[in-house]
């Protein structure tokens, strides 16, 4: 090989490898568009599996609200002290009620609830879903003419779907119930009057623009998931780099959503 | 008129990459007889039971049953298509989040609609067609042996009594002496439920047991195909490399 040949080489391959890579974000961006239009097909219609849904409502919603409730409270409580330092270098501590329910109903409710779940929840069904196919279940549950999307794909996304908005009420009030705690305790603010300037305070809008949100990155959740779990291959390892990138693509896209989702509500209200 | 086979792979090629697994397949399996296919390591015997499944589609060639094609059926046409079907998978694939009666019967709850004490009378009774106690039917596929799973996988591909049943590498992974037991249920419930069988394994006396005929499978072609019977007599070079277990001959040893 001549020198030019060596450095043609050079200046060709990093435009080749680019254009692969791009090739291959196009082609997993089609593929995860068609699996979430099968996956809601299948949630959509019947026949469903009231079994499966139900033990996904317990695994997705019921056993997640201990590590929901603490992430809510301890974000609450710090919340509530940074704003109250913050406001206070303008005399504006005594809004800190306000600014505690606007930032835990609008964002981190949803948003702490749905990373919490990416960890929990889109971790666990990839793993799950990626051993299945690993051992040939998947391949297995088509033969017994079951269908894996509604079987195993459809319960998870609309237990998820469900659970999320349920769960972020849940951490909506766990949270303002953390910044009444460190108010009333520790920054010797009224109990009553935090209530009531909370109370007053909160639209509706809120509260429901936070739930839309969460069911959203519900749906994001389960469908990463699902997704790298139906996907998985080989073996042992195609296991966990299948429960890496679920819960990697998942926070991911809760957050480019998130942005979106504000975006949005901001024009539309 | 010379017989429709059950099912029959006509010109099947599948590649992986670049690499051909099946090149040309052309294999047939009669009505009620059972065929084992025998082959070294990546082969495509995995791949043939895969296309003729619709796990896996072929690039091109027709795979019939019946004298109907199946490649490229819809998801709903492949489920219909299913339920006359039973496959034993090599590690069995138990679902392990349910019991061994709810996997048994996984057909018969999930598909067929039938209600759960009468699925589980079939499922318990699947389980004694294949020596397994009533006893384990609620137990969960972890607590039992490597045996015992394959019985249970061999009871739910057997439940719903289908026209073909397809065996991968059964006796993988078991003991000489579990292996010819379970040698011995397969070829009693295919005679049982006379099915057709398709058989893929590199056990010889398991392919002896279960095959009334044995195709063996080179370089994604039958390069042998004959009763089980001369498996031990025939001249072909392909066989007797195989069946005497030598590292030179025509099968270039890729390990």
């Amino acid at each position: 090989m001549t020198a030019g040949e060596a450095a043609r080489k050079v200046a060709v391959n990093p435009i080749r490898s680019l254009g692969r890579s791009t090739l291959a974000a196009v082609r997993t961006v089609g593929a995860v568009g068609v699996f979430a239009v099968r996956g809601a097909a299948a949630a959509l219609s019947p026949p469903w599996f009231p079994g499966q849904l139900m033990r996904q409502f317990m695994a997705i919603g019921f056993f997640s609200l201990p590590v929901v409730g603490l992430t809510a409270v301890f974000t609450g409580a710090a919340l509530a002290l940074n704003i109250f330092t913050g406001g206070g270098r303008f005399n504006a501590e005594q809004v800190m009620p306000q600014i505690v329910a606007l930032g835990i109903t609008r964002e981190l409710g949803p948003v702490l609830a749905a990373l919490m779940l990416a960890g929990r929840v889109s971790a666990a069904i990839a793993a799950e879903i990626g051993a299945m196919r690993a051992t040939e279940q998947i391949d297995a549950m088509r033969t017994l003419s079951t269908d894996p999307f509604r079987y195993l794909v459809a319960p998870r996304l609309l237990a998820a779907v469900l659970m999320l908005p349920l769960l972020t009420a849940v951490a909506d009030t766990i949270g303002i119930a953390g910044g009444w705690l460190v108010a009333t305790r520790v920054l010797e603010f009224n109990p009553t009057i935090y209530i009531r300037n909370t109370v007053n305070f909160l639209e509706s809008w809120d509260i429901v623009s936070g739930l839309i949100k969460a069911a959203v990155f519900g749906f994001i959740v389960a469908l990463m998931g699902c997704y790298h779990g139906y996907n998985a291959s080989g073996g042992a390892r195609g296991v966990g780099r299948a429960t890496t990138h679920a819960v990697v693509s998942s926070a991911i896209l809760i957050f480019a959503s998130d942005y979106l989702l504000t975006t949005f509500f901001t024009h539309a209200s | 008129m010379t017989q429709i086979p059950k099912l029959a792979w006509k010109g099947v090629t599948k590649r992986f990459g670049d690499r051909p697994v099946l090149d040309g397949l052309d294999l047939s399996v009669a009505p009620g007889k059972s065929l084992v296919i025998i082959g070294g390591s990546g082969q495509g015997k995995s791949v043939t039971i895969k296309t003729a499944l619709g796990l896996m589609r072929p690039e091109s060639g027709q795979i019939e049953l019946d004298g109907q094609n199946v490649v490229g059926l819809s998801e709903g046409q492949r489920r219909k298509l299913f339920s006359r079907i039973g496959v034993l998978f090599q590690g069995a694939a138990l679902f392990d989040s349910l019991s061994i009666w709810e996997n048994v019967a996984f057909r018969l709850l999930n598909a067929d609609g039938v209600p759960r004490k009468q699925a589980r009378e079939r499922a318990i009774e699947a389980l004694e067609q294949v020596r397994l106690d009533p006893a384990v039917a609620d137990r969960f596929p972890s607590e039992l042996s490597g045996g015992m799973q394959k019985r249970a996988g061999l009871a739910r591909a057997v439940v719903a009594q289908p026209e073909i049943l397809f065996f991968d590498e059964p006796t993988t992974g078991l003991d000489p002496i579990t292996a010819a037991a379970i040698n011995q249920l397969i070829s009693d419930q295919v005679r049982r439920l006379g099915s057709t069988a398709v058989s893929i394994t590199h056990d010889l006396a398991s392919a002896q047991t279960i095959g009334d005929e044995i195709a063996m499978l080179h370089g994604g072609k039958i390069v042998w195909r004959g009763p089980a019977a001369d498996l031990q007599t025939t001249d072909n070079p392909y066989v007797r490399q195989f069946v005497e277990g030598r590292p030179d001959g025509p099968i270039a040893h890729t390990v």
